[in-house]
């Protein structure tokens, strides 16, 4: 029974939170939803015991996706003297989802704790026996070594391209030189003078 | 069987993968200073990788349970990409040092290694998943290298251009993958085709698995850029420095090539009769839409774009026979495909005005016969070659295709092929007519044509003259040999 309320509601919120997300007129707004919408797809994950999922999309959809997205947000030309002065209007708004998520992980620990949702049909049914984060790193590690070995070496260019395309040498610039400053020690770099009455320091 | 073995079977990818890391450290560390010293160890990484075919990794079957095959297709489409990305790396610092700039970077030779991996990985791929990062590797490899130039506005529109259609052209991919993963219930393409083939008692195939199968050749479509996935070719390869350009026209569409060819015959064998249906009307239309596309061409990279989008049509005329002879043709073609773009990339490499500046119109090449008859010559031969003029070895190539498909019984794909393919003679020999018989234009200079370069010319040119034909025993064979390895 905790499963199927907890499954509508979390279901409830990816949907409400997902338009919100595309109508909603501030692009930073945009990206909260959208974060609310990731977090509530992790809870539906959960009820699946796709727990390895859930944590993907927490801690990369969440973790490193929308900041990526919101960084880019922020970029753009938003007036953020007007979003302060809103956000005294919109606490209320802001209390009542932080408030929605702390009852959603409630909820979603009691539904864990009552076992998962059984899906009528499944193809390739788990083991019960094996935490399925467990057993896709069996996988990944043994029979998919060679494709994993390979989606590093995509990675790798992804790396290397986004270098490329973007370094470029700037001469002229001031660059740290850490071991030069290391490097420098009290009597290089100051001198005593005692300047005569009257004559003042000359540099 | 251990993992030893697996690793063995692997070697090309494994010598490529860790010498393109070794040479990025190299690159790092040397700047750009080191760049003609990683290209010609590239270039020797890539003949390592070529000589490891010999070994298990060119006939030890299947590695990785299944994963990966190392077979004798694999070993021929991979002895065609070393060959293509080693040309198109030779090809690129003495055009890079030209064009000024910072453009001259040892990341050059690398990403090419690193695509090279991942074509290797495409021609050998055993599974849906081989497949993909396979195909992403590459894909990814070459985004980079079309936007190399980074100053030139055309080279950074043509790798967006590439990036945004190549990505839509995955995500096409990846849906038919993933409906097939779902009504078939695996990745494998031995699983694949069990599930392609009709059982008795059900004769009804389940309509998933023919939606699965359009997307997919939807996907490997764009990948070889037949139409009505072409749309994104003369613009890319307008825009992509030329050596570049050259790569794109050999080494992925050997790849892409193999794959669609693999896929076909291997995992979607038995459902023959759904893919031959889109197989044939690309062929065709790209036949016709790259003979017409290319007419009203002025610039020389956007006539030999359209000149691939044409020559891939040919090609695919061979893989809808389904036969042993139409996939020996399919590779024949290729193989012969190679050599004769690249000799034409290399002339248009030539092309320059008296301040070294690279000229990509046609006109420009008028009167080329009397300033430099031997490049005119080598030029109107591949044109000749390309547009399959008898004695030039492109003849044999559209041949081999044209009889596997009669021999499988499609005379009218064959007849219509022939006949389209004389549309495409025309504006092969309006560039033979402008270097023969056009008023001259200023001449290119001779400063900086680089002995290595003409020597390959000179290679391109006689694999593509009559000459040529001596090799047909042992290609023959070779492709034959390679062919029966799908069935």
């Amino acid at each position: 029974m905790i499963q199927a309320i907890a499954f509508y509601l979390f279901a409830a919120v990816v949907i409400l939170s997902g338009a919100m997300t595309i109508s909603s007129r501030n692009p930073v707004h945009s990206v909260m939803w959208l974060i609310l919408a990731f977090f509530n797809a992790a809870g539906l994950m959960v009820l699946v015991g796709a727990e390895f999922i859930a944590m993907l999309l927490v801690i990369v959809y969440v973790g490193a996706v929308a900041v990526l997205f919101l960084f880019v947000v922020m970029m753009m030309d938003i007036d953020f003297t007007q979003l302060r002065t809103e956000v005294v209007r919109y606490a209320a708004i802001g209390l009542g989802l932080g408030g929605l998520l702390a009852v959603e992980v409630m909820i979603a620990a009691f539904a864990w704790n009552e076992g998962k949702v059984d899906l009528a049909r499944r193809a390739a049914p788990i083991d019960a026996t094996v935490p399925n984060i467990q057993a896709l790193g069996q996988l990944l590690y043994s029979r998919y070594l060679f494709l994993f070995e390979a989606a590093g070496f995509v990675l790798l260019v992804a790396m290397i391209g986004a270098i490329v395309l973007t370094h470029r040498e700037r001469p002229g610039t001031r660059a740290q030189k850490v071991a030069r400053q290391v490097a420098r020690r009290p009597q290089d770099a100051t001198r005593n003078v005692k300047p005569a009455i009257g004559q003042g320091v000359e540099l | 069987m251990g993992y030893a073995a697996n690793l063995a079977m692997t070697l090309p990818e494994v010598i490529l993968g860790v010498g393109a890391v070794l040479l990025m450290m190299v690159s790092a560390w040397g700047g750009p200073g080191s760049t003609r010293a990683v290209s010609w160890t590239s270039v020797v990484v890539l003949l390592g990788a070529g000589v490891a075919l010999l070994g298990p990794a060119g006939s030890g079957g299947a590695a990785f349970q299944g994963l990966y095959r190392a077979d004798a297709f694999a070993a021929f489409a991979k002895v065609l990409i070393y060959l293509a990305t080693a040309v198109s790396i030779i090809l690129a610092p003495g055009f890079f040092e030209r064009t000024a700039g910072d453009d001259l970077r040892p990341e050059y030779p690398v990403l090419m290694l690193l695509s090279a991996t991942g074509m290797g990985m495409m021609v050998s791929a055993g599974d849906l998943l081989t497949l993909y990062v396979g195909l992403e590797l590459q894909s990814l490899a070459a985004y980079v290298l079309a936007s190399f130039v980074r100053r030139d506005l055309r080279s950074t529109e043509a790798g967006l251009k590439y990036f945004v259609l190549g990505a839509l052209a995955s995500g096409i991919l990846l849906y038919g993958v993933s409906l097939v993963y779902g009504f078939s219930g695996t990745t494998m393409f031995d699983g694949i085709a069990s599930a392609y083939a009709v059982d008795v008692d059900a004769p009804v195939r389940s309509l998933g698995l023919t939606f699965g199968l359009v997307f997919v050749f939807a996907g490997l479509a764009f990948k070889i850029a037949a139409v009505p996935f072409h749309m994104w070719t003369p613009d890319v390869y307008e825009g992509a420095p030329t050596p570049v350009t050259a790569f794109f026209a050999s080494a992925p569409k050997v790849a892409a090539m193999g794959l669609a060819v693999r896929v076909a015959i291997e995992a979607m064998g038995p459902a023959l009769g759904e893919w031959r249906q889109i197989v044939i009307f690309a062929a065709l239309a790209s036949i016709v839409l790259g003979a017409v596309g290319a007419i009203g061409q002025s610039n020389v990279k956007r006539l030999l774009a359209y000149s691939s989008i044409n020559n891939v049509g040919f090609a695919l005329i061979g893989l809808a026979a389904g036969t042993p002879e139409g996939v020996a043709g399919v590779m024949t073609y290729m193989a012969i495909y190679v050599a004769m773009t690249l000799g034409c990339f290399l002339v248009v490499l030539r092309m320059r005005d008296e301040s070294g500046q690279p000229v990509e119109t046609i006109a420009s090449l008028s009167g080329l016969s009397r300033s430099r008859p031997g490049l005119a010559a080598a030029m109107a031969m591949f044109m000749f070659s390309l547009a399959g003029i008898p004695p030039l070895f492109g003849f044999y190539a559209k041949f081999a295709v044209f009889d596997a498909a009669v021999r499988a019984g499609l005379f009218p794909l064959a007849a219509v092929g022939i006949a389209a393919s004389v549309i495409g003679a025309y504006y092969y020999l309006r560039v033979v007519k402008t270097m023969y018989f056009d008023d001259p234009a200023p001449e290119y200079t001779r400063e900086g044509n680089g002995a290595v370069e003409g020597g390959l010319i000179a290679v391109a040119a006689v694999i593509v003259s009559p000459l040529g034909y001596l090799s047909i025993p042992l290609l023959a064979a070779w492709s034959m040999a390679a062919a029966q390895a799908l069935f």
